[in-house]
């Protein structure tokens, strides 16, 4: 399902997001799939989705250039495809213990 | 370069490396690593790539193999490839899957069966975090117990039966292709689509007691077209990088293409010693030790093998071979074993570069000795291959 | 290949490699920018189960 800009996102607790050089490694643990985040700023805003009440206010809080929106939201519904990425309901945050 | 920080300007986008690229100069930490766990094994497979049979008593305890664990879990390892020998002959095989899923360390452990009764089927049916993988060199016994032992085939199956009965879910059925099998690719097929299992099929290397008979065993040249083709025509079947050395037949099988020796994954084996896969069960290919003062994260990071095997490779002999980029050459634990250079084509290579120095070797005229590894855990006075009670229940 | 400078580039242009971090986002610069995630199997990798 392709991802809402104006919904609230979260890193799936499943996952484990490795930071690598090139920018970061994803391995879910539920479905045993495995991605690699090709650049940083894609990693910055994966890592800012719990701070924020939208895609779209990450974008912009990690300040990713509007004409670059397109090639992050075709990563971003990737990313929500394999389930490393899901809507979060809008409860109090509980620090659960991510995988 | 400085780990990214949202408060930070952004960076400017860059033309980004293939992927591929990124894992041959290697990673800060393996995606995931083979974990020999004991060398003590039930069967004497004809082949056994580390040589098992016998427990070595300088085996990791169960206090190491979890300090091993926590190290993974650190470096953010996401799972391990749990093998052996048989892993469920160690006492604490459990226990030790346990620690890992509870630390964030996924499990997946390949095991030829003979342990898997019902109350295993069911415990690790329970268990999430938790693949499986069973060995099987042959779609029937004929073929299969050849290498593996008499009653081996009837213990894998029963195996799969029970965790079929138990609700495991899928798991992967694994074979080691050889001149004897590879018209059974089509039954294995149907065995795994039978289980709602995922076939994955491995290439013989010449390692451990496979040097005794990988001369006879591997396929031919012939039958690794044959294989080739049945392989291009069903992606869904695992195996393209174990095979990277038959892309050179055509268009490349589906997968990295790449040895990730050293690079995205490495062995260790059942003393802690750490090798750069685990068919180079060899002090040549020896890194260090998880005991070692720096743990394995060292000699990861930093042993001398390793970061030789992350410098960009020359083709050596293979230089005016159009082929290169497809196979890069092939197999280091191919080549090593046969007693060929790590510069010399693969002795598989499919264009047949290898033959005339495989004949220089066989008739003596090589320079160097064949490579045997220093020890051997097969068990004295035990037949290889050596056959196997099935369990009752 | 040649760089577009001041037209509104029509397919993929070069990127300048000397581009210095930090600087403008040009439009050639997002041209360059492909695919950001990948899914990677290290599935049939010898010694992964």
């Amino acid at each position: 399902m392709p991802v809402d800009l104006d919904a609230p996102y979260t890193l799936d607790p499943q996952v484990s997001l490795r930071p690598e050089r090139f920018g970061a490694l994803a391995y879910h643990f539920g479905n045993r799939k495995l991605s690699f985040l090709k650049h940083p700023d894609l990693v910055a805003v994966v890592e800012s989705l719990d701070g924020t009440g939208s895609l779209r206010a990450s974008l912009v809080a990690v300040g990713v250039d509007e004409r670059r929106w397109p090639t992050f939201v075709t990563a971003l519904n990737t990313l929500e495809a394999s389930e490393m990425i899901c809507i979060r309901s809008d409860r109090p945050e509980v620090d659960g213990a991510r995988a | 370069m400085p780990a990214p920080d949202s408060l930070l300007a952004p960076q400017p986008p860059t033309a980004t490396r293939p992927l591929v690229e990124e894992f041959r100069s290697g990673l800060d930490a393996p995606i995931c690593l083979t974990w020999e766990i004991t060398y003590a094994c039930n069967l004497a497979c004809v082949h056994c790539l580390s040589s098992s049979g016998r427990r070595d008593p300088r085996e990791l305890t169960t206090a190491q193999a979890k300090d091993v664990i926590d190290e993974l879990e650190r470096l953010q390892v996401f799972y391990v490839n749990i093998g052996g020998g048989e892993p469920m002959l160690r006492p604490d095989f459990f226990e030790i899957v346990d620690h890992a899923i509870d630390h964030h360390v996924g499990v997946k452990f390949s095991t030829n069966g003979t342990y898997i009764d019902d109350a295993a089927a069911e415990r690790l049916a329970g268990m999430d975090y938790l693949d499986i993988q069973v060995s099987l060199d042959g779609a029937d016994a004929a073929v299969n117990d050849l290498v593996r032992g008499e009653g081996s085939h009837a213990a894998a199956m029963a195996a799969m039966e029970r965790l079929a009965r138990a609700d495991f879910g899928p798991f992967k059925i694994s074979l080691v292709v050889t001149r004897h099998n590879v018209d059974q690719l089509g039954e294995f097929k149907r065995i795994a689509d039978d289980f709602g299992a995922q076939l994955r099929v491995t290439r013989l290397r010449p390692s451990g007691r496979g040097a005794d008979s990988w001369h006879d065993l591997h396929p031919t040249q012939d039958q690794q077209r044959q294989l080739y083709h049945w392989l291009i025509d069903r992606p869904d079947v695992l195996t393209g990088d174990s095979f990277f050395h038959l892309s050179a037949l055509g268009d490349p099988l589906p997968g990295l293409n790449l040895c990730g020796a050293g690079r995205v994954v490495c062995l260790i084996d059942p003393v802690g010693d750490v090798y750069a896969c685990p068919f180079v069960i060899h002090d040549e290919f020896r890194a260090g030790n998880v005991l070692d003062p720096g743990g394995f994260t060292d000699v990861w990071r930093r042993s001398d093998l390793f970061t030789s095997l992350r410098e960009p490779e020359s083709p050596g002999a293979c230089a005016s071979c159009g082929s290169y980029d497809a196979c890069q050459g092939g197999c280091m634990a191919s080549k090593f074993f046969v007693g060929l250079d790590l510069t010399d084509p693969d002795p598989e290579c499919v264009k047949g570069a290898a033959e005339p120095l495989l004949a220089a070797i066989a008739n003596g005229g090589s320079a160097g000795l064949i490579p045997t590894p220093s020890l051997d855990h097969s068990r004295p006075g035990v037949p290889v291959p050596a056959p196997v009670r099935l369990r009752r229940k | 290949m040649d760089t577009a400078i001041e037209h509104p580039p029509t397919d993929a242009a070069a990127t300048d490699p000397h581009e210095p971090a930090g600087a403008a986002t040009t439009t050639d610069d997002l041209l360059e920018e492909e695919l950001l995630v990948e899914e990677v199997s290290i599935d049939g990798m010898c010694g992964v189960y």
